[in-house]
């Protein structure tokens, strides 16, 4: 694959921008991802933001949870576009990960995130 | 009444409405009035995800939403009733006098449309709907969450 997988956060409010400084300040890399918010947004203006987001891809879009308008918008939007994929609940470690696997296909990428993401899901004793 | 809400939202079922709303209201079932909508299995199952089990989802035509109102309406569950557009929700007054209040929870910015609230923009003839609703006897607000302060409609028309 010629280009790098590109990450688009689709999130309610600013959860995506936050993310994204996260990743930068951990990892340094800065082109990763590409935030866009629901915040103001119709279904039309969502494909908008997610057409300029995703660009000629191939990306990846991480959704905040597993319903509601961000998913609806990024899922259908991504319908029979086989360089995009959907991966629901994003957290920073799913995106940690992402960072260093950007070579792979966009399904794959997202699988693998998806399992780094449900790992970092725990309840340590205190 | 079983019917706690009826709430326009053109993001139709997302988390204001099963978290913000259903949450308090404690509600039992969702019916989502939309003509495409219950068209598309496809647009549905994405619906449904967003929805936590214990929630009954009921995808309606408009004409399918006018003859089972009154079911619904019987319910002991609490229920909301939601549509994407005036125009819908306008129809199904229209057509059944249970309808007294209708809550604007999401209009978002479109050609031809101005803001009038954070979360409402409205055209004119959008607001000339509003207000026909009102002159029935409709009591209308704008309210995107419970914890809100509900707006009458001649504050945001």
């Amino acid at each position: 694959m010629s280009n790098p997988l590109r990450g688009v956060i689709v999130s309610h409010a600013a959860v995506a921008k936050a993310l994204i400084a996260a990743v930068e300040n951990i990892t340094g890399v800065s082109d990763a991802f590409v935030p866009v918010s629901n915040d103001g947004c119709d279904r039309d203006a969502l494909f908008r933001m997610l057409a300029e987001a995703v660009g000629e891809g191939p990306a990846v879009l991480f959704i905040d949870l597993p319903g509601g308008s961000c998913l609806t918008g990024a899922v259908s939007y991504a319908r029979g576009r086989p360089e995009l994929a959907v991966v629901t609940g994003v957290n920073l470690a799913m995106l940690l990960d992402f960072v260093f696997h950007r070579d792979l296909a966009p399904l794959a990428a997202a699988q693998r995130a998806a399992a780094a993401g449900s790992r970092a899901i725990r309840t340590p004793a205190a | 009444m079983s019917i706690k809400l009826f709430r326009i939202d053109d993001r139709l079922i997302h988390g204001q409405v099963v978290v913000g709303w259903g949450q308090p209201l404690h509600v039992g079932f969702i019916v989502l009035v939309d003509d495409a909508v219950r068209a598309s299995p496809v647009e549905q199952e994405l619906y449904r995800m967003g929805v936590p089990p214990h929630i009954d989802v009921i995808f309606a035509s408009l004409a399918e939403a006018v003859a089972q109102l009154p079911e619904w309406d019987a319910d002991p569950r609490p229920g909301i009733v939601l549509a994407g557009d005036i125009a819908t929700l306008a129809a199904l007054t229209e057509n059944c006098h249970r309808v007294t209040r209708i809550n604007v929870g999401g209009i978002h910015a479109r050609p031809g449309r101005s803001e009038r609230l954070r979360f409402v923009f409205l055209s004119d003839a959008e607001v000339e709907q509003l207000q026909r609703l009102a002159a029935r006897g409709v009591e209308v607000t704008a309210q995107d969450v419970p914890t809100a302060r509900p707006v009458p409609l001649a504050e945001f028309t």
